[in-house]
């Protein structure tokens, strides 16, 4: 593309971005004197068009061999101050979201007419958190289509997070409250979505849906303990991590150019057992401590399961995965949450280290030690310390996003499914020594 | 290698650091590696990353801290300037005098020059160590033109870094398409083709005469043997590479091009061995090169030495040669020996290339026998383990096309051509009938056990 034209659509792309943060503080600030919905919606087309004549350009500019290139030398990408910039914006957006949500009244107005339209139903701050949310997937789901579009690997993966998040994530629960069905997420479980399982979700789902909200049970259940161990047999906890899950799909959208900011020392991954396994049994715990509570009538336990509940909801729920998870992301990268919180992880991550077919295999003697598939491994994962001795990565926090594999500047990472016997075989083209980093 | 003996080993590259591991994995002998260029080992082929802004210089050293202190290898970063071969010592600048039983020279590569007028002009410099890199950071700050003199490995990587910065690249390439000397036309034309494509100018068939400077005495412009002149503030030299013997002339060491070594890297005085890019083999075994100057065979360098100064008595055999490298956003793997040029009617040749010339897959055999010789990947990945099995067993042309749709190793998604290559190969062995069989990856690799279970399989 021609240099000038480029330059000019990025001072463009920059001056919309500007004005409609104006628009959108107007609408936050000054919902009561002016239109909320004129400002509300002004804001968020302008940062839809601001927001691709940045992204467009500047991708297809790109050649496909330079993706990488200055991600180690830019301010913004190396927790420069726009980098704690944008992490206190997105904090500070989650702690109004969680415990001040009457400041962001001026965008539930703004939403209200989409709310009314697709929901049928008034809008909310939850409303307006997903709508946000699944517009950051989209416009960055771009970003990562053009940046990858060499690698079908990721083209195809890209696209399917992006329709479970506007599909399963945003417009089904809006059919559904349309239609005056409980509100519903198809793509999320226990133990991620711990309450699908706990008996008053259950009851109120029984009670409001009828047939539907048998259905709804009924499914939660079957994915959580059947789908789940069957599917990340086959294909490891890909198929969920990297595909499917909503907090995947903003990692592997918005949270990319931050993946190279994970952790990658022992330390972390001492710290990654530490915290992520206690939280999967916290809620095992929760979950089970509620059912006897339920079942014998609040007799046995009181309220502490239900002390439980809210305490798991507001530390882990909500700081960890909102404004840890996602609000750290230019800061810790984009996979916190799902390296060192999600119980799902957790789950997943067991059952693909001990019961799955994947695997990512090593190119015989091939790795020359260079370290991008280390650098970019948004969990941190050192995959070079397996690469190098020819051995395949194997490890339960790897959700198989496939970057190590496309990185590799020689090609020697493969992300398969094969047989279990002998799956932590390595090549016989390199001699390798048994020290592990962590026993 | 008994506890009390002290190993030292000069260079920490590839080399030098696989055989302080094996010999760990072995024996509990004091090891120490000795470094003037770096504190710690780094990956010498990511240097070219730490330019471009895709890792910082700490994501390219491939071991953390802890990793050598539980292992006890110490690093020592300090300069060799003489050793003594009769005492059994080393002059170092700051450490002073220092004892070896053993000692290992690992000590690499440096750059050749051919003494062109200017080649000392500020902004003209190779790429080889992690000071060249610093060097070349500081070198291309803002400058808008460089030239490169050299169309090989060395050379494409640098054009990439600078291109990388929006500095516009002309390559000076003596062959008549880029790395020429090494690959066949076919696909010397692709990897041209992309490299032009990607907006670097290769001035083919032109060799460097001279660089002149400004009055500052930094290079200005580069003059090719044609007399063109290509204005530049930077010239980077990748016309190949010689070991980095000089310290050790005149020290009873025998020396030719590189340190002479048998197949057990001895050198001609005891308790002293060479590896790496800076050994040459005295008697080369025929056809086999005499310096091996690869990251790969580094590597078995030091693996094989470990093995003899432990008690083996195994010489050191390559088995199938194999190579790989990435020209801009092609990647290239070779295994066995695919030569640039060859007698058809000794040789042929499978070929599939993609119409967008972005890919091409080469089996190469032996027409009377039909015996593989080797394989040449641009934009294809192949499994090593398989093609390795293949050269090795002297699979013939129509055995490998039998196992044809395992090898594969491209991601999951990416379009198979293999179908096209048998389609070809039906075309030339008519009588040839379709394998019985699809094999799988998975049923070869228990079938012929390329794998192996345990670590310390040394």
């Amino acid at each position: 593309m021609h240099q000038n034209l480029y330059l000019y659509f990025r001072r463009l792309g920059h001056a919309l971005l500007i004005i409609s943060t104006i628009c959108l503080l107007v609408c936050i600030v000054g919902y009561q004197t002016f239109d909320p919905v004129l400002w509300g919606w002004s804001g968020i087309l302008l940062l839809i068009v601001g927001s691709l004549l940045l992204i467009v350009p500047g991708r297809l500019r790109e050649h496909v061999a330079h993706q990488n290139n200055d991600i180690c030398q830019q301010q913004a990408t190396t927790r420069g101050w726009s980098a704690w910039l944008l992490g206190v914006v997105l904090t500070g957006f989650y702690v109004l979201l969680y415990w001040f949500p009457y400041t962001l009244q001026g965008l539930v107005f703004a939403l209200e007419p989409l709310s009314q339209w697709l929901r049928q139903k008034p809008s909310d701050h939850w409303f307006v958190y997903g709508a946000f949310y699944t517009l950051a997937v989209m416009l960055m789901g771009v970003h990562a289509l053009l940046k990858y579009r060499n690698n079908r690997y990721h083209l195809i993966r890209t696209c399917s997070v992006i329709f479970f998040q506007l599909g399963f994530a945003f417009i089904l629960p809006g059919l559904l409250l349309a239609f005056n069905k409980p509100e519903f997420y198809f793509s999320y479980f226990w133990p991620l979505k711990y309450d699908y399982l706990f008996p008053s979700t259950v009851g109120y789902l029984v009670d409001n849906g009828a047939a539907l909200g048998v259905f709804m049970v009924f499914w939660g259940a079957v994915v959580s303990f059947v789908a789940t161990p069957v599917l990340t047999y086959f294909y490891g906890k890909r198929w969920y991590c990297s595909w499917v899950c909503g907090c995947g799909g903003l990692a592997e959208t918005a949270g990319d150019p931050y993946r190279h900011l994970s952790d990658k020392s022992r330390k972390a991954w001492q710290w990654e057992v530490a915290i992520i396994y206690p939280i999967l049994g916290f809620v095992i715990i929760t979950t089970l401590a509620l059912w006897v509570n339920s079942w014998s009538g609040g007799s046995l336990l009181g309220d502490l399961s239900g002390g439980f509940a809210r305490t798991y909801g507001f530390f882990i729920g909500s700081i960890f995965s909102g404004v840890i998870g996602v609000g750290f992301y230019p800061i810790m990268g984009n996979r916190v949450w799902c390296r060192f919180g999600c119980p799902m992880a957790a789950y997943l991550g067991i059952l693909q280290k001990h019961f799955s077919r994947f695997r990512i295999t090593t190119n015989g003697g091939q790795c020359i030690s260079c370290g991008n598939c280390s650098t970019y491994c948004e969990m941190g994962i050192d995959v070079r310390w397996y690469a190098q001795k020819g051995e395949p990565i194997i490890r339960s926090s790897c959700v198989g996003c496939g970057i190590c594999a496309h990185v590799c500047p020689r090609g020697v990472l493969k992300l398969e499914n094969g047989p279990r016997n002998d799956r932590y075989a390595g090549t016989i083209l390199i001699e390798r020594d048994s020290l592990q980093i962590l026993s | 290698m008994q506890a009390e003996k002290h190993v030292v080993v000069i260079g920490n590259g590839i080399a030098g650091i696989t055989l302080a591991q094996r010999l760990r994995a072995r024996s509990a002998s004091r090891i120490t590696i000795i470094s003037a260029e770096s504190a710690t080992h780094f990956s010498r082929p990511a240097l070219m990353y730490v330019y471009m802004g895709h890792m910082r210089r700490q994501d390219i050293t491939p071991y953390p801290d802890w990793y050598w202190k539980e292992q006890q290898i110490t690093q020592l970063q300090d300069y060799v300037q003489t050793i003594d071969f009769a005492s059994k010592t080393l002059q170092l600048r700051q450490n002073g005098s220092f004892r070896y039983d053993v000692l290992v020279l690992a000590t690499g590569s440096s750059a050749v020059y051919y003494n062109w007028e200017g080649q000392h002009l500020k902004g003209v410099q190779s790429l080889i160590t992690m000071q060249d890199l610093e060097l070349m950071q500081q070198q291309t700050q803002g400058i808008k033109q460089a030239v490169i003199v050299g169309g090989g490995l060395i050379g494409i990587e640098m054009a990439e870094m600078l291109q990388s910065k929006g500095i516009a690249v002309s390559m000076l390439v003596r062959d008549n398409l880029y790395w020429r000397s090494n690959l066949p036309v076919a696909e010397a034309e692709l990897v041209t083709q992309h490299i032009q494509n990607c907006g670097i100018t290769l001035q083919l068939q032109e060799e460097l005469a001279e660089l002149t400077g400004d009055d500052t005495g930094r290079v200005s412009a580069a003059k090719t043997q044609s007399g063109k002149v290509i204005p530049c503030q930077f010239a980077g030299v990748a016309t190949g590479v010689k070991p980095t013997i000089d310290f050790l002339k005149n020290t009873g060491l025998e020396l030719d091009k590189g340190i002479l070594v048998d197949y057990f890297f001895r050198t001609n005085i005891e308790d002293v061995y060479a590896i790496g890019d800076c050994a040459q083999f005295k008697d080369p075994a025929p056809g086999q090169p005499a310096l091996e100057q690869l990251w790969y065979t580094a590597r078995q360098h030091g693996e094989v030495l470990a093995a003899n100064l432990c008690g083996s008595s195994k010489p050191y055999n390559r088995g199938p040669w194999f190579n790989s490298a990435k020209f801009l956003n092609i990647e290239y793997q070779t295994y066995g020996f695919v030569p640039h040029d060859w007698d058809e009617q000794n040789y042929g040749s499978l070929y599939w290339e993609h119409a967008a010339k972005t890919k091409c897959i080469r089996l190469f055999y032996e027409r009377e026998t039909g015996l593989l010789k080797g394989i040449n990947l641009l934009g294809v990945r192949y499994r090593h383990d398989l093609c390795h099995h293949w050269l090795q067993q002297n699979y013939t042309i129509h055995q490998v096309m039998q196992e044809l749709t395992a090898v594969n190793f491209d991601s999951e998604f990416f379009q198979h051509y293999e179908p096209v290559l048998l389609q070809q190969y039906y075309q030339q062995f008519p009588d040839r009938q379709a394998p019985v069989k699809q094999h799988s990856w998975w049923n070869l690799r228990q079938r012929f056990s390329l794998f192996s279970e345990k670590a310390d399989n040394c």
